[in-house]
């Protein structure tokens, strides 16, 4: 028992830095934008099957796949802020945002319907199913090599947001918009890059979401952008080292009650969201007031 | 109070065309199935009039208060699996299951009470959220509990009508829902409580300072969009005749009443109906003619269109466009007088060509019948 429990404990905070990785764009989006991308759970899902269609079709390692569809993203992401996201202003910009995002969840899910059916799909490379063995613990290859990059992702994340200029104007328009502009921000190019990167970082999120899941299709982002708004919202919006610490909670959570319960071993993860909102609406990590409203 | 200051004579007359034209379309509405006897159509009428109704039961919680639910489906699904047990555990069959359907409003309407008492201290995103977190825990409930019959489903016995008019009665029950919650969006709306609800949606701390009681009010309208919900999705179930989690907890399902109700007009009586009449039959169409997922493609986009371009409906929006038709014609007529009638007129024939206003020789009649509209 003891054996099994630190196993799961194990995967649960290895997970939970993968789960961390793919709702890293969504808490930054948030943050700055203060739009709530329901797109996100698609999205991890397109880098996945990217990825897929580059292993697959042009035999292009995993890894190496990420050094073209991290700029695919990127680019991606600064089209969809700039075509859909930009225009939409007034007072109900945040409900009409977030209807925006789902359309175009929507278009992303019936483009890979339409390329890749709706058969499961898997993500193959030599390090997918190895694992290797420390202590009395089995732990996959794949697990330890996601959780290295939801570290590097998340750190190249915060030296961007604190050690450049592009990062305090990043932060300065997540404070105050207004006054971000009046100080000569253009707080539209920010916004674009920061969808931009947070939809990249998710790229990295999808190939190793991919490549654990055990196999995926255009339907999986329905049962991710859940979970993944259950970790933002856990750790109060907009706060990223919040985020990992929530998503390490939720999956070890999980991974523990799955031992016993199977079955409901998913619920763990939306009964503690709604349980700490009951206590404290801001989430365990967020800010207060200026985002009460 | 303010109804003795409007010249009664122009009030009656309003009031006159506006029962007018909801009395044709009543009939109209009526007598479809009548006329178009063929299965395949009036079963589109069957789904599009409980779309009427739920759109316009969301719109009395979330277009009044300004809480978007993206959860609705909890409560659908909710009356959908009470009419499933409640059939089968009571045996009954035929028009008796028809007396079942305000029992499973009121099962939705006691699953919404906690779900609001939870979900109502958060706003905005974090509402929204929530929303969304209950529906994943419905569906996983729907999924594992036993009394949902789990993943293979439930069924519910079909009536042996025949099977020419077999829809008929389910249609009519559909469409009794429909307009009586039109009535009750209409009662709401006009009422002390309807401006309770709108006060909470242009500023609930104000409102809350002003003496509304926030929490009651908003607890009230969800139950009450939750009763009628839980009806109309037991009518569904019935009419489908199985019910299984993936498709009685919907995600679309959401967001096609969201779609409605911000088509037609936000918190507008009629926007959320003219929403579910115009997009429910276009969508079944589009899935029965292409595959699903270019319907998907399709919805998407059209969803796009219509926040991009009428991003408060198509009712307030259109009633903006008119009105800045008309005061741009009214402008060029000003300026067309001054410097003589032939400039005048090519300014008329452009824009006529541009397909802007209603130009040339009968803007100022074409513009009158809508300042009726707007107004």
């Amino acid at each position: 028992m003891a054996q099994e429990i630190g196993q799961a404990i194990a995967a649960g905070i290895l997970g939970g830095g993968v789960y961390a990785l793919m709702a890293a764009g969504l808490t930054l989006v948030f943050g700055v934008l203060d739009i709530i991308n329901v797109a996100q759970g698609i999205l991890v899902v397109l880098g996945a099957y990217l990825s897929y269609a580059l292993s697959v079709h042009l035999h292009i390692d995993l890894l190496v796949g990420l050094l073209i569809t991290v700029p695919a993203m990127f680019v991606l992401g600064v089209l969809i802020y700039w075509l859909f996201i930009r225009p939409l202003r007034g007072a109900e910009r945040t409900s009409m945002t977030l209807l925006a995002c789902f359309a175009v969840a929507l278009i992303i899910e019936g483009v890979l319907y339409r390329e890749f059916g709706s058969g499961y799909v898997y993500l193959n490379a030599w390090y997918t199913t190895s694992s290797v063995h420390i202590f009395d613990f089995y732990l996959a290859d794949i697990y330890l090599i996601g959780f290295g990059l939801a570290v590097v992702a998340i750190g190249a994340l915060y030296l961007i947001l604190y050690r450049t200029t592009f990062g305090r104007a990043v932060r300065a328009t997540m404070q105050n918009q207004a006054a971000a502009r009046l100080i000569g921000i253009d707080v539209n190019r920010v916004s674009a890059l920061t969808f931009g990167i947070a939809t990249a970082v998710t790229a990295i999120g999808g190939m190793v979401y991919g490549a654990i899941s055990g196999g995926f299709t255009p339907n999986s982002g329905y049962d991710l952008i859940s979970r993944l708004l259950a970790i933002v919202i856990l750790a109060g919006m907009g706060s990223i080292g919040g985020a990992l610490a929530a998503a390490v909670f939720m999956t070890t959570a999980e991974a523990l009650v799955d031992i016993w319960q199977p079955d409901w071993s998913v619920a763990v993860f939306y009964l503690a969201m709604v349980i700490i909102l009951t206590v404290r609406p801001t989430g365990l990590f967020g800010r207060r007031a200026a985002r009460a409203q | 109070m303010t109804a003795s200051t409007v010249p009664a004579a122009g009030r009656g007359a309003g009031l006159l065309t506006r029962g007018a034209g909801l009395l044709a379309l009543t009939a109209a509405i009526a007598v479809f199935p009548l006329v178009f006897t063929n299965p395949t159509v009036t079963s589109f009428g069957v789904i599009t009039l409980i779309f009427v109704a739920v759109a316009a039961a969301w719109n009395i919680f979330s277009g009044f208060s300004g809480y978007l639910s993206l959860g609705h489906a909890v409560f659908y699904g909710t009356g959908a699996y009470f009419l499933c047990v409640a059939a089968q555990d009571w045996n009954l069959t035929g028009a008796a299951i028809f007396w079942l359907l305000p029992l499973a409003g009121v099962a939705a309407a006691v699953i919404a009470v906690p779900l609001g008492l939870i979900a109502l201290r958060v706003r905005r995103h974090t509402f929204v959220v929530i929303t969304i977190a209950f529906f994943f825990i419905a569906q996983l409930s729907a999924s594992n509990l036993s009394v949902t019959g789990g993943s293979s489903g439930l069924l519910v016995p079909a009536p042996n009508w025949a099977s020419a008019t077999y829809n008929n009665p389910f249609y009519y029950v559909a469409m009794i829902i429909a307009a009586l919650t039109v009535a009750l969006s209409w009662l709401v709306r006009r009422s002390r409580f309807g401006l309770q609800l709108r006060a909470i949606s242009d500023d609930e701390d104000r409102a809350a300072g002003l003496g509304v009681r926030a929490m009651p009010v908003k607890l009230t309208a969800l139950v009450l969009s939750a009763f009628i919900t839980g009806m109309a999705g037991a009518l569904w179930v019935y009419f489908i005749g199985e019910a299984f989690p993936q498709f009685v907890f919907d995600p679309l399902f959401d967001l096609a009443i969201v779609l409605m109700a911000f088509f037609g007009g936000l918190g507008t009586l009629a926007g959320p109906v003219l929403g579910a009449l115009v997009l429910e039959p276009t969508q079944l169409y589009l899935t029965q003619q292409t595959s699903g997922y270019e319907s998907e493609i399709l919805f998407g986009a059209l969803f796009l269109v219509v926040i991009l371009f009428l991003p408060r409906g198509v009712l307030p929006t259109g009633a903006e466009y008119l009105v800045a038709g008309r005061e741009r014609l009214r402008r060029r007529r000003d300026q067309g007088s001054a410097p003589g009638a032939s400039g005048g007129a090519s300014g008329g024939a452009a824009d006529g060509a541009s397909g802007g206003a209603p130009g040339g020789a009968g803007g100022g009649a074409a513009a009158r019948p809508a300042a009726g509209g707007a107004s």
